[in-house]
């Protein structure tokens, strides 16, 4: 079936199997590999990406259903070759260790920046319960999290 | 870990999942937002050959209010029920609980019909449908029906709902101020209640379990103990009774009756205070 989805900024067109998977299509359509496969069974948060503004796990979503929408993934958080707030404070506060859960994490954190702009630290632990961290780096993810919302 | 092939046929409108599903009956599967189906289908243990894709009939996807009681459509996603002030302030417990259902990425997608539907006896929202006596609107070919709760569930992923049948609304009670409390009992933040209690103080206080038997339940033993005038400590020791618990790495069924006491307990403390 034909497909067409705003991808990044970008219109992508393609022709795709309806059981294509937004992870597989956003990987190996789109060849943008940044958003990577965890768990594979939406337990581990780090496929996530933004269709129309929110965070979802594009391992449990058809690139189907996806058809029409608008979709970011870490390729396309910086502006003008400026990192994201998030990105920024993801890099001033290390809040990665091996990188792999990263750009899940970055892009749930954008998404529950806009829903709660000024959380607290619970806050901020409960609005990421949807990405494992396997290194356990969470205590500066979390630092990270609460310094972007206080520099917006 | 990829579904078996199916075809897609993505609905505008309500009639449209009908006409679907009047032509491919038995071999058709309605996906709302996926966050159980999905799943079922990258493990093969689902392998409908047709996808109605209700995704976009956003016609079912409101909160109304009813007169005395709420009007959900079965398309409205768990962040809408979590944000609706409307939900807040007549049904509290709804509200509450479609903020605990897995995470934010699954509450962005999963949809309160798709949820009850699935007929998880290890989903949150059931649960609290079955303590809210709520009723369900299905429209099939000859028009629509209501079913109440009670009666919606009826084994384990099996409900009354047939297979050329659509649920279209939930409707709950308004139960406005009045008390209630969900103990969910997991180990990790996102994942299912190993088990879970909800109760519900509107009038009489109703008590529901998640996770103890093939459906979601309730707890007719606490709830006939505390109408007798038990207190909680006394009317929780009943919560497990009539209960066939499930056994699986997360627990024996043992100590899913002593957490369903434990919570219970907690659950009519707090909904009490």
């Amino acid at each position: 079936m034909d497909i067409s989805i705003t991808v990044n900024g970008r219109e992508q067109r393609h022709d795709v199997e309806p059981r294509m998977l937004l992870v597989q299509y956003l990987r190996e359509a789109c060849r943008l590999t940044g958003t990577k496969v965890g768990c594979d069974t939406s337990s581990c948060g780090a496929c996530t990406v933004l269709v129309d503004g929110e965070s979802v796990k594009s391992c449990t979503m058809l690139a189907a259903q996806a058809d029409g929408a608008t979709i970011t993934t870490i390729e396309g958080l910086a502006t003008a070759g400026a990192q994201h707030v998030v990105q920024r404070a993801f890099t001033e506060h290390h809040g990665l260790q091996c990188g792999f859960c990263t750009a899940g994490m970055v892009l749930a954190a954008v998404s529950f920046l806009e829903e709660n702009p000024n959380p607290t630290e619970a806050e901020v632990r409960l609005g990421l319960e949807g990405n494992l961290c396997r290194c356990t780096g969470y205590h500066n993810i979390v630092q990270a999290v609460l310094a972007a919302a206080g520099s917006k | 870990m990829i579904p078996a092939p199916f075809d897609y046929i993505r609905a505008g409108s309500a009639d449209e999942v009908l006409a679907a599903l009047a032509e491919h009956g038995d071999d058709a599967k309605i996906l709302a937002g996926g966050m159980s189906l999905l799943p079922l289908m990258k493990l093969r243990l689902a392998t409908p050959s047709v996808l109605v894709d209700v995704g976009r009939v956003r016609e079912l996807a409101y909160v109304n209010d009813g007169g005395d009681h709420l009007a959900i459509g079965a398309l409205t996603r768990h962040r809408e029920l979590e944000t609706s002030d409307l939900l807040a302030r007549e049904c509290g417990v709804l509200q509450a609980v479609a903020a605990e259902v897995g995470d934010n990425q699954v509450r962005h997608r999963g949809t309160i019909g798709g949820s009850t539907a699935h007929g998880d006896p290890a989903s949150d929202l059931p649960a609290v449908l079955l303590a809210l006596d709520a009723t369900l609107v299905v429209r099939g070919p000859n028009g629509e029906r209501t079913i109440p709760v009670a009666d919606f569930f009826v084994g384990f992923l099996e409900t009354a709902l047939a297979a050329d049948e659509l649920l279209v609304e939930v409707r709950v009670p308004k139960t406005g101020a009045t008390g209630f409390s969900y103990q969910k009992f997991n180990r990790r933040a996102q994942d299912w209640a190993i088990v879970g209690a909800v109760a519900v103080r509107n009038g009489s206080t109703r008590v529901a379990l998640v996770n103890m038997g093939s459906t979601p339940v309730r707890a007719s033993g606490v709830e006939e103990a505390i109408a007798a005038g038990s207190s909680a400590v006394e009317a929780a020791t009943r919560a497990a009774e009539g209960t066939e618990a499930p056994s699986d790495l997360n627990a024996t069924p043992e100590y899913r009756e002593h957490l369903a006491r434990v919570l219970v307990r907690r659950a009519l403390e707090a909904a009490a205070a």
